[in-house]
């Protein structure tokens, strides 16, 4: 009898294995999770954006019935030490509840413990807070001069972070800078664009808001904490360390987590004030963040305006560039806040050989929501004001701007490539992506649709957008939390295996495509294997999910847990076999000596044999359960091109997009569906930031874009049906030359819209719009078109 | 978002209801689909001491022909209207209109009273009952009384119903040749600008027509110098265009905010008037 | 308090409630029917989509009280006897969920949208599906999802 021979799995369109619970409503989220004796917390927000509180009186949320406890500002502060940040950026102290001083609309300022969350809102509402109001700092331009009031007394003109530099002549330190490089590039230059660019800030909008479970168990002296989070282990070791516990006394569990998109890497005020509470009262405590709050109380993206400056030749080729960075962070200094914007100078050179860089970053407070980790988190800005300024460069040259893109690409031969920014980009092949897309897109045909449309008076416009997206963060030297992964496979005694991996996965089907790695390692059905992830009680260390990291690292390490239980596997085996492990194959759930398969033992066989050794091997242990910790030597960098066919009405400003074209090569893929679900939900939130999503602040610190009333999050009616092509050019820096794809969707998708929406206009002497494309605002340019002799349109 | 706590009762009969109402002393309010009210409760807005539930009011809800004229019970969902084969044969402008609003699911419980009754300045109903110049009924302490959705709309947030009284639904005889054109708020799907138009005409020249607009200014209006301007002319593209252009001229007060300043909405309302007007005449042409 | 008596997945549960008890909190809360997820406060993102006398509603926006007497279906009611709903077997096969989040209250619209429409266009899915908000997927496989039930309903 011939066994069947399993397929190999990896790089094949398995449909997910987390779906069946998902799709039938069994998912669990912290929402769903009850415990008796569990009160509900509620938070008593700012409604003012800057304001000194004068007094709280919360007499009567306590004397309403279910009402258990408040706790002001002041209160907790006794529980609860400032926030720690997560980068070595200086930073202002943050406390979990403001105390005196409120710095953004939608800062808690106390909370109610009660019954229920019924009973919690309405003591919340009845707290009554008066406040001494401040003025609003809301333009980060006019805050860096200090006015019209400062967020921190220990920062000078609200300015975090003072320019940073980093580019050619800068000193890795940072203190010494040389000049003449990029002042030599700008003398040299035939061509300098210049351009103020703003990529506006977002909001994450996970479906799932925050939420939070904290359960102290006085007997026990130990802290359960459910919570919607990307990065539970990271959890774990804040809540210890602020709560006075051990790491040894905590327990975090990220359970279904309902989208994260960086938003959810943060340990937030309420995580922490739920713990607090919990370990004060010792009694369950929950939190759910309602919609309204997400808007205000979750971390905002994006929020950067660039000052961008090009040199060229007038062949296109390109000289020099300056990339004056100002970031609007916020009112405090998140997890990650500081580092974010540092990503955008990082990549400055996108996909060319830029021979000098100059970028700088000025990092400054405002009375905002603070801004951190969101899909791309830094590298879509600098995709953007590159990209941008590339296409400026193309129609000033009048040149195609495929062909002044290709005209400056890296080449191929010349990777790793070391940028003037310092980022090690570890394979590419730039002009095969742009040459794949401007196939797929038929851009000679488009554009003949294009000039077609233009001739009935339609304002249709091509846009064309490079990327490279920096994936798989590590190694530990960039990251405080350790830049590893970690994970532990165990065969079981009946030829079972359980794997358990430190990345939690929220979206990403990381329990199918690390199953898919682990039935080709073992020549096991998929069925066999189980992948936990996302309760520190199983997993015992892990960084978690984010940076586009899951594969390249998590599933590095993966990969060598499996590949050290086999090795130990097949020593038992060839002592059953009388054979050398060398000699052995692993296939459809048996294994063999090689060419002799009639005489297979069976996986569960020897997987019994282990846990029951008798005869136990010499030099061996019992047992198969093995572990790894992958440091990776660098980041992966995948690439890609995006093209969109954009039209925009003329009597009203309406953009609609016709069609776009991606071309992504994330190197090697493992799940080819799941990457397609991923790279899809990139794009609409890139196309989305483009076309429909502005986070609006008015004068006086009032977000205005506060609900999905008011803020569009994109429709199924939004969008055109997306099409899909890749290149692939694997990674050397791991086993599967799997390189991440996460994030890449938002980088490129953003300007190739942007870049469509100039060129429908170019007709009218437009030079650059800012996002989002708001009707309005491109209504007014085809009213009154900028003057000829302006140029550019901000 | 969670809203105060109120006492809930259900009216099994418009008599009923209005005793319920009478009952709250002025501190009720009706619920029939909810969409209109439960979000502003849900966001505090809103705090009715008193709930009454007159969805279930036998006779409230459905879509009648009556003499040549169409009878729509308040109750009746938008998806309803929506998807009327008598509506899409007879007067397919309010399946157009009923189609434009929000999304699948508020168009299965959101109700033509409760829309007309919220009177939000935004709301689309308005502009197609001004078109039609549907007569709105209503019930009271009084009795019964008719209002023309021209005397209606009153202002923001403001109509023509007295606290003590019932929208029990609205009359309007068909017009086939009318259309609804809509300028979507990208976020809320609410119209920035919307524009019903209705023409009467015969032998390829207009009698009369009738355009509401919705969306503008602080409430639903007839822009009576485009029907002015389109009387008597001939049913074509170029008189359309030509009174289109006379659309701002009604519109006094105009709102602005984020989405579209006053300028912009200025703007749009000739665009949609024409484009309202364009698909009528189609549908004129079309017979 | 009132009393409410509502049909939900075919039997029927009876509770003491609150008025202002949400109906999405009365199927959470009370009857521990958690796939029906709550997303948003002002009635946009649908996640919350049950459907009430077979149509879809969002239960964020209305109260249980005035769904007494009501036959209520939530996403635990959608598999019969052990076999998936035809789209939820199309949400696994065309992969048209990722965090899972939005996947109940999208599938229970996509139930109304075929019921009204057995073979819709990509247009009219996208339509239908314009209450329901998705941060994950960009619908594209959504919309596959919904294809592939219809296919298969028009294959019978």
């Amino acid at each position: 009898m011939v066994t069947p021979v399993l397929p190999k799995l990896v790089g094949q369109r398995v449909k997910r294995r987390e779906d069946p619970r998902l799709i039938q409503g069994r998912g669990t989220y912290v929402d769903d999770i009850k415990i008796a004796g569990m009160q509900h917390l509620a938070f008593k927000r700012s409604d003012v954006a800057h304001g000194r509180i004068r007094a709280i009186d919360t007499r009567a949320a306590e004397a309403m019935e279910g009402v258990e406890a408040v706790f002001t500002g002041a209160q907790i502060a006794e529980l609860l030490a400032p926030m720690p940040i997560g980068t070595s950026f200086p930073s202002p102290p943050h406390r979990a509840l403001a105390v005196d001083v409120v710095r953004y609309g939608g800062e808690p300022v106390a909370v109610v413990v009660a019954r229920d969350r019924y009973v919690a809102r309405d003591a919340a509402d009845a707290i009554a807070i008066d406040y001494e109001i401040l003025p609003a700092v809301v333009d980060p331009e006019l805050a860096m001069t200090g006015k019209p009031a400062i967020l921190h007394p220990e920062f000078e003109n609200n300015v975090a972070l003072p320019p940073l530099p980093n580019g050619t002549g800068v000193s890795r330190d940072g203190k010494t800078v040389d000049d003449s490089a990029i002042d030599k590039a700008f003398a040299e230059a035939e061509v300098v664009i210049s351009q103020r660019m703003v990529n506006h800030r977002v909001v994450p909008n996970t479906m799932e808001p925050r939420g939070v479970v904290a359960h102290y168990e006085p007997g026990k002296e130990s802290m359960t904490i459910w919570s919607s989070t990307q990065a539970p282990h990271i959890l774990k070791t804040m809540i210890a360390a602020m709560t006075g516990l051990g790491q040894h006394q905590v327990r975090a569990i990220a359970p279904e987590v309902g989208g994260g998109f960086g938003a959810k890497i943060n340990i937030y005020g309420e995580d922490y004030v739920a713990a607090a509470i919990s370990k004060r009262l010792g009694i369950p405590v929950k939190w759910v963040e309602d919609r309204s709050e997400a808007f205000v109380a979750t971390t905002h993206g994006r929020d950067l305006i660039a000052y961008v400056d090009l040199a060229a030749k007038r062949d296109g080729r390109v000289l020099g560039l300056k990339m004056r960075l100002i970031a609007d962070v916020g009112a405090y200094n998140m997890l990650l806040t500081a580092a974010i914007p540092t990503l955008t100078m990082m990549m400055a050179s996108a996909t060319y050989d830029i021979p000098a860089i100059r970028a700088t970053l000025t990092e400054v407070f405002t009375n905002k929501t603070p801004t951190d980790a969101y899909r791309g988190a830094g590298r879509p800005e600098a995709t953007y004001f590159v990209e941008r300024a590339m296409d400026m460069l193309a129609r000033e040259l009048k040149m195609d701007p495929a062909d002044v893109r290709r005209k400056n690409f890296i080449r191929p031969d010349k990777f790793p490539f070391t940028t003037q920014t310092g980022a090690v980009y570890d394979s590419g092949n730039y002009e095969a992506a742009l040459d794949r897309a401007l196939e797929a897109a038929n851009w000679k045909q488009l554009k003949g649709a294009r000039d077609a449309a233009r001739a009935e008076g339609r304002l249709v416009g091509l846009g064309l957008s490079m990327y490279v997206e920096v994936c798989g963060f590590g190694p530990s030297s960039g990251m405080a939390t350790g830049g590893w992964e970690h994970a532990q496979v165990t065969v079981e005694r009946d030829g079972r295996i359980t794997a358990v991996t430190g990345v939690s996965p929220h979206g990403q089907g990381n329990e199918t495509t690390f199953a898919q790695m682990l039935a080709d390692q073992f020549g096991v059905p998929l069925e066999h294997i189980t992948i936990h992830h996302g309760d520190t009680a199983v997993v015992k260390q892990g960084i978690g999910t984010f940076g586009s990291r899951s594969q390249a690292v998590g599933g590095t390490a993966l990969h060598l847990a499996g590949a050290r239980v086999k090795a130990k596997m097949a020593r038992f085996a060839a002592e059953l076999l009388e054979a050398h492990e060398e000699d052995l194959v692993f296939e459809s759930g048996t294994i063999f000596v090689r060419g002799a398969p009639a005489a297979a033992k069976t996986f569960a066989e020897v997987a019994a044999y282990a846990y029951v050794p008798v005869p136990l091997p010499e030099g061996l242990e019992p047992g198969l359960s093995e572990e790894a910790f992958f440091e990776p030597s660098n980041m992966t960098y995948p690439f890609g091109c995006h093209i969109a066919m954009l039209e925009i009405d003329r009597e009203t400003g309406e953009p609609r997009l016709l069609k776009f074209v991606a071309v992504d090569d994330a190197g090697n893929l493992i799940n080819p569906l799941i990457v397609e679900g991923q790279i899809h939900g990139g794009l609409a939130q890139g196309i989305g930031q483009a076309l429909i999503e502005e986070t609006v602040y008015d004068q006086s610190g009032q977000l205005l874009t506060g609900s999905f009333l008011d803020y569009a999050l994109p429709r199924a009616t939004d969008f055109p049906r997306f099409e899909l092509h890749n290149t692939v050019t694997p990674t050397p820096l791991n086993p599967f030359g799997a390189k991440g794809i996460g994030e890449a969707g938002t980088l490129g998708s953003t300007p190739a819209v942007v870049c469509a929406a100039v060129d429908a206009l170019s007709e009218l002497g437009v030079k650059h719009i800012d996002m989002m494309l708001r009707p309005e605002k491109l209504w007014r340019i085809i009213g009154t078109p900028p003057a000829p002799a302006h140029g550019g349109r901000a | 978002m969670i809203p105060t706590a109120f006492e809930y009762v259900r009216a099994t009969s418009l008599d009923d209801a209005l005793a319920k109402l009478a009952a709250s002393k002025g501190e009720g309010k009706f619920i029939a689909g909810g969409h209109s009210i439960v979000p502003l409760m849900k966001l505090r807005l809103s705090q009715p001491k008193v709930l009454i539930d007159i969805a279930r009011i036998p006779g409230l809800s459905g879509i009648r022909e009556k003499d040549g004229r169409i009878e729509i019970g308040a109750a009746t969902v938008h998806h309803d209207v929506a998807t009327s084969a008598l509506l899409r044969k007879q007067c397919p402008v309010l399946c157009d209109t009923a189609a434009a609003i929000g999304d699948p699911q508020v168009r299965n419980r959101g109700t033509l009273g409760g829309s007309l009754a919220h009177g939000d300045p935004s709301a689309d109903y308005p502009a197609s009952m001004l078109a039609l110049d549907a007569g709105i009924h209503m019930n009271g302490p009084k009795g019964w009384r008719v209002v023309k959705a021209s005397e209606f709309f009153q202002g923001l947030f403001t109509v023509d119903l007295a606290h003590d009284e019932i929208i029990t639904g609205v009359q309007f005889t068909p017009v086939r040749a009318a259309a609804y054109a809509k300028l979507h708020q990208r976020a809320s799907h609410y119209a920035i600008v919307g524009v019903a138009a209705a023409l009467d005409a015969s032998d390829g020249r207009i009698r009369s027509a009738r355009i509401g607009l919705t969306g503008a200014g602080p409430c639903a209006i007839r822009l009576r110098k485009v029907e002015e301007a389109l009387a008597g002319k001939t049913a074509s593209t170029d008189s359309i265009t030509a009174a289109a252009r006379h659309a701002a001229a009604d519109v006094q007060t105009v709102n602005s905010d984020l989405h579209a300043s006053e300028e912009y909405r200025r703007a749009m309302v000739p665009v949609f008037t024409r484009r309202a007007l364009e698909a009528a005449l189609t549908r004129l042409q079309r017979g | 308090m009132a009393q409410v008596s509502i049909r939900v997945n075919g039997r029927v549960r009876k509770g003491d409630v609150e008025p202002r008890l949400l109906l999405a909190h009365f199927l959470r809360e009370h009857l521990n029917l958690t796939g029906t997820h709550v997303g948003c406060d002002t009635s946009q993102c649908g996640a919350c989509t049950v459907l009430i006398d077979g149509r879809s509603a969002k239960s964020c926006t209305i109260f249980a009280v005035q769904a007494d007497g009501c036959d209520v279906t939530t996403i635990e009611g959608l598999a019969r006897d052990g076999q998936l709903h035809p789209l939820q077997e199309g949400f696994w096969e065309e992969h048209g969920l990722q965090c899972g989040y939005c996947t109940p209250g999208m599938i229970m619209s996509a139930v109304d949208l075929l019921n009204d429409n057995p073979t819709p266009s990509e247009r009219d899915i996208r339509e239908g599906i314009a209450g329901n908000f998705c941060r994950c997927t960009g619908y594209q496989h959504i919309v596959n999802a919904i294809q592939y039930a219809a296919n298969k309903a028009a294959r019978k």
